[in-house]
């Protein structure tokens, strides 16, 4: 029998080790696991690599993370914006890492992983100080760089409703990075506002399928 | 000189999107076009975090929490409206299905490349969001800035100082003084705003301008 869900978020981020390599899905403040981050800031596993598309602002999720020293790195296209005094902070520090890198690339990285391919050529950054060091190539008169994939021990990501196969719907633009991420980690935790009956998505809704799924957890309430 | 007002130069942009764009308006400047498109156009917005059809700015009361736009303010999506992830948002930019971005710029150079990225200080923490894979996918790139900076030195160059976004990717540049199309043998004058002559707008510009065909 096949079901992915857990009883409590502290069951769901189980197992996070120190120095896991964590993909956090949403973009601002929409389609972000808030839940899951403070569930993880909790457990206190530190020397995380943080893969997101933000750095966090204000004092809730990714933010609290790096205000509680838990990260070393964080993997991103957008680290600034509006109140990200803690990100900000600890650059200025030098007690963070920074691996920054144009959206599209970073979210066709992950999609790449997920999909197992061994990386792809973009023309995106070609020619700038994003692709020094890295391989390019002219093909039909345009240059390209060659972008690796990018996975991760664990995919921290949100939904709106999930079912017991780990079949996810989202809501509005909350969908973002959630998907590609559920592809491109060794596990894969979904936080869901409704777990529903296996049948009660439409089928044509799902846009997460399960097999990318590991564990599925109901919101509580904590944030 | 006629300096236009930023609220001026979003309406000035606007007269240039057709009827039946695709467009991606960048943070800041940009997102105000959209209030000056004329009326009878249907232009279909994209954002990059998996919307087309871009509605305005929610009642109080009624935003979704999930529903925002790149600068990470609510929105609505018009009826006809489509969410999708973060992938195939970029395949769209880079695949060259997006008719317009509309770009800030720090600097544009005379043959079109664009720096909007990154400054020369090291001590702030770089971001790239979008920039970079909008200027390169994007059919047309329209760059609406300012022509000086605050402390009035030239943004339009021989060659941009600060990091490049993309390499020969602007076709115009829309400033508070002018609209410059970039052409095969440099930037050219297409409009000149309100009083000012050509030899006006050269004078604040960092490279040799081509006068009005």
């Amino acid at each position: 029998m096949i079901d992915k869900r857990v009883a409590s978020l502290r069951e769901a981020i189980a197992g996070i080790k120190s120095g896991a390599a964590v993909m956090i899905g949403g973009f601002g403040s929409s389609g972000i696991p808030f839940e899951l981050i403070e569930a993880l800031r909790q457990h206190g596993a530190d020397d995380l690599t943080v893969i997101s598309n933000n750095a966090g602002s204000h004092e809730i999720g990714i933010a609290t993370l790096l205000r509680d020293r838990l990260v070393r790195k964080v993997v991103c296209t957008y680290p600034r914006s509006q109140g990200s005094v803690w990100f900000e902070k600890l650059y200025e520090e030098g007690a963070i890492e920074l691996e920054l890198m144009p959206q599209g690339t970073f979210a066709e990285r992950m999609r790449a992983a997920g999909a197992g391919l061994g990386g792809f050529f973009t023309p995106t950054g070609y020619g700038t100080k994003l692709a020094e060091g890295k391989e390019t190539r002219e093909i039909d008169g345009v240059g390209y760089v060659l972008e690796p994939p990018l996975k991760a021990d664990v995919a921290l990501i949100k939904a709106h409703k999930g079912d017991k196969w780990g079949n996810l719907a989202y809501n509005t633009a909350g969908r973002n990075f959630n998907p590609v991420m559920a592809m491109a980690a060794d596990m894969t935790i979904a936080e869901v506002e409704h777990i529903v009956e296996l049948g009660e998505l439409d089928p044509e809704s799902v846009a997460t399928p399960g097999i990318f799924v590991d564990r599925v957890v109901a919101q509580e309430g904590i944030v | 000189m006629t300096r236009l007002e930023p609220a001026q130069m979003a309406e000035r942009l606007a007269q240039d999107i057709p009827d039946g764009s695709y467009v991606n308006l960048g943070i800041g400047m940009p997102v105000m076009v959209a209030n000056y498109v004329p009326d009878g156009r249907e232009v279909i917005y994209h954002s990059e975090n998996g919307i087309l059809g871009v509605g305005p700015t929610p009642e109080p009361g009624t935003e979704d929490p999930d529903l925002i736009n790149a600068a990470k303010q609510y929105v609505t999506l018009i009826k006809g409206g489509c969410y999708f992830d973060t992938a195939d948002s970029f395949a769209m930019m880079r695949g060259g299905h997006l008719d317009i971005a509309v770009l800030g710029g720090f600097q544009v150079s005379a043959d079109g490349n664009l720096a909007n990225w990154a400054t020369d200080n090291e001590k702030y923490p770089p971001a790239v969001g979008g920039a970079m894979d909008l200027s390169v996918g994007a059919k047309t790139v329209y760059v609406l800035m300012r022509h000086t900076t605050k402390a009035g030195e030239p943004k339009i160059l021989d060659a941009c100082t600060y990091p490049l976004t993309g390499t020969g990717v602007v076709s115009r540049i829309y400033t508070d003084l002018a609209v410059l199309e970039i052409t095969d043998n440099g930037p050219r004058v297409v409009e000149l705003f309100g009083d000012n002559s050509f030899e006006d707008v050269q004078a604040v510009t960092g490279t040799r301008l081509l006068p009005p065909a």
